[in-house]
């Protein structure tokens, strides 16, 4: 864990459902605890992480909160992340009210293909400055992004190189390529698949590294396997349960070996076509919701 | 209640519901259903895994629907009376098939097609997909081919999107302000005003001249399509409303995909969207009556090996306390949703990534309300 948490940015991804948000709160977790400064960021108005955090994100988004010691979260909206944008851009604050007040401006902006996901990734990159951070900010040590699923999330990826191509010179060109030569340092930032060892997750991860690879030059750093059950009956253990009489013990212990194996062959074919990219993977949890003591236990994991 | 019950007398059936939940499993098993009942049925995947893709034989399939060729159900333990279109939705093209469909002239088609905003951006708009997947539903359901379309809907985070696409581009597309910026000198028209001036000055300074030139080109190239989609956006948005479609929501017994549930059927009743009925997929059932749990019992029917047994009583113990919460899940979706009979699919113990799977899948759809819950029961712990 020490390279990952090396970086400025870890972007986390992968397909819905296979728990995103915990895995990005869980890191975040386990950076505040080894004493760095680290911000939890959540797009598209979800608050997934404060809640598994415990906590309410009462101030409503856009605000950067503290949720424990070192570790804190923002929710961004897009609308404030244009508002900062245009009052550092434009030296009179006047001239940036009066352009947000101006209805072209809103059509404009809103009907600008990407512009959402350019604003986002912008903020992203705002508060993983190390250095001279809008307004005198405090900087964080590092930035974990709970990033939409894959394929929005390479979308959102490629908007600053795009933008910064389409614009060719001007502030908006600037930004975009300041975001994405960010985006494409390896030192700096860090991409996570979070998959299941399911089929379609599993899937879904090994596009996500070609795509990475192929749009954007850029390599999985970690791929976070979550819901791993238990790996209690062996090939001889098995064969003795399908052949004892029929008892609800032996019904769970041969759909709890099924379940196990089917998720080892498919941690194995996600082996197969990472080849050198490396695997960790957290337990199912069975009893209980995942909360804070379970983001504890995760994190400790991750960590280890 | 079954899924042959809730899709009596409908055309179009739309599974929705938050990413994992195995909404393209659904969808392809519904399609499959039907099918097998003797409808000639189109089924609108978006991103399947690539072995339910490959085992329709739907791997070198484009936009538009191809017949499931029936041998691909042979000796699976179904028979398709009908017929089971299916295809895989590419948003990019089927934006470029409106825009050559709703340009005025070749040359505006040209204009639109080659702009560079359009060309490198189209494909991030939010909501794209959302808004092409409808528009498929629209010209599939216009050709008149199918008895009935299941549309499975984009991996989008938030299931709503889909829902507000059509009428978000209407409003939009429809404001005075995009009017104002599209009229046929684009934003050099308002820098005649004053007031305008300044506003595009100070635009021109956060964006640069460049980039405000080449977007003024793509929204002035765009306004010539502005009336043909806000009338499919209308059409569309008509469609989604008559009493012959359906919306199914799919969820998985998940605190958050559950929330999401409740959430989604509240949208749908506001924005006066038909509610079918709720699928819960990935069910651990709870036996009614505490199995016996004899650990000596046990050892005697696995050969003496008493680990086994040990081992054997941990796995039901978890999958137990998996099903307590299941339980939980469907109380709280049932009175969330307002809906007494979910149809319930077990977690199966294997993936559903084949016909085999499929037609598991299908027969817990399908079976009238009895004879599922006998099935059922056999899975419970």
């Amino acid at each position: 864990m020490d390279s990952l948490f090396a970086h400025s940015l870890l972007v986390v991804t992968g397909k819905g459902g296979v728990g995103k948000s915990t895995v990005a709160a869980s890191l975040g977790l386990a950076a505040s605890q080894r004493g760095m400064r680290t911000i939890v960021v959540e797009v598209a108005e979800r608050d997934d992480v404060s809640h598994a955090l415990g906590t309410s994100d009462a101030a409503g988004p856009h605000r950067e909160r503290a949720v424990s010691e070192r570790l804190h979260h923002i929710s961004i909206d897009p609308q404030r992340a244009m508002e900062e944008y245009l009052r550092q851009q434009l030296p009179v604050g006047a001239l940036a009210g009066l352009l947000l007040r101006s209805r072209m401006f809103t059509a404009f902006t809103a009907a600008t293909p990407g512009m959402r996901e350019l604003l986002t990734i912008g903020k992203v990159w705002e508060l993983a400055q190390h250095n001279g951070r809008t307004g005198g900010a405090e900087p964080y040590d590092l930035v974990v992004l709970d990033a939409p699923a894959t394929g929005h999330c390479l979308a959102m990826l490629q908007t600053p190189r795009t933008f910064a191509s389409v614009a060719r010179v001007g502030p908006v060109a600037k930004r975009g390529h300041a975001v994405a030569s960010f985006l494409g340092d390896p030192l700096r930032t860090a991409v996570l698949a979070v998959s299941t060892a399911e089929e379609m997750p599993v899937s879904e991860t090994l596009q996500l590294r070609s795509r990475l690879r192929e749009d954007l030059g850029l390599d999985l750093d970690l791929v976070v396997v979550n819901a791993i059950v238990p790996h209690r009956f062996s090939g001889s253990d098995e064969r003795t349960l399908r052949a004892a009489p029929p008892s609800p013990a032996r019904h769970a212990a041969l759909f709890a070996a099924a379940w196990a194996d089917h998720q080892r062959a498919q941690i194995a074919r996600l082996r197969q076509g990472l080849e050198d990219v490396a695997i960790v993977t957290l337990p199912f949890v069975f009893q209980g919701a995942v909360d804070r003591a379970a983001l504890e236990q995760f994190s400790r994991e991750l960590d280890a | 209640m079954s899924v042959a019950t809730l899709m009596a007398g409908k055309r179009i059936c739309i599974c929705t519901g938050s990413g994992g939940v195995g909404k393209t499993t659904t969808a392809a098993a519904v399609a499959m259903g039907l099918a097998a009942r003797g409808q000639r049925v189109a089924v609108v995947t978006i991103d399947p895994a690539r072995r339910l893709a490959n085992s329709l034989g739907l791997e070198q399939l484009g936009n538009e629907p191809a017949l499931v060729e029936p041998a691909h159900f042979a000796g699976q333990g179904i028979e398709l009376r009908g017929e089971l279109w299916a295809m895989m939705l590419d948003a990019k093209q089927t934006f470029d098939e409106l825009i050559d469909l709703l340009a005025p002239d070749s040359a505006t088609r040209e204009e639109i097609l080659a702009n560079r905003i359009y060309q490198e951006l189209s494909r991030v708009v939010a909501g794209s997909q959302e808004f092409t997947a409808v528009a498929k539903l629209h010209e599939l359901n216009a050709s008149d081919r199918f008895d009935a379309i299941v549309l499975d809907t984009p991996p989008s985070r938030n299931a709503l999107d889909f829902l507000d696409a059509p009428q978000r581009l209407t409003g939009f597309l429809e404001g005075r302000a995009l009017r104002v910026l599209t009229a046929p000198t684009g934003v050099a028209a308002t820098m005649a005003a004053r007031g305008s001036g300044l506003i595009f000055s100070a635009l021109r300074r956060v964006t640069g001249a460049d980039l405000l030139a080449d977007l003024s080109t793509f929204f002035r190239a765009l306004s010539s399509v502005v009336d043909g989609f806000a009338e499919r956006a209308r059409a569309v948005s008509q469609l989604l409303s008559e009493p012959t479609t359906t919306f199914l929501i799919i969820t998985s017994p998940e605190p958050a995909p559950v929330e999401e549930a409740i959430f989604f059927r509240r949208r749908l009743d506001e924005a006066g969207m038909p509610f079918g009925g709720l699928i819960v997929n990935r069910v651990r059932m709870l036996a009614r009556t505490p199995p016996s749990t004899d650990e000596s019992a046990l050892t005697a029917d696995f050969g003496g090996d008493g680990a086994l047994a040990a081992k054997s009583v941990q796995a039901l113990a978890d999958l137990r306390a998996l099903a307590r919460r299941d339980n939980a899940s469907l109380r709280r979706l049932t009175v969330g949703l307002e809906e007494k009979h979910p149809i319930l699919v077990p977690q199966l113990d294997r993936d559903v990534s084949d016909v085999a799977g499929l037609v598991a899948v299908e027969r817990f759809l399908f079976a009238p309300q009895r004879e599922r819950s006998t099935l059922l029961a056999g899975q419970a712990f």
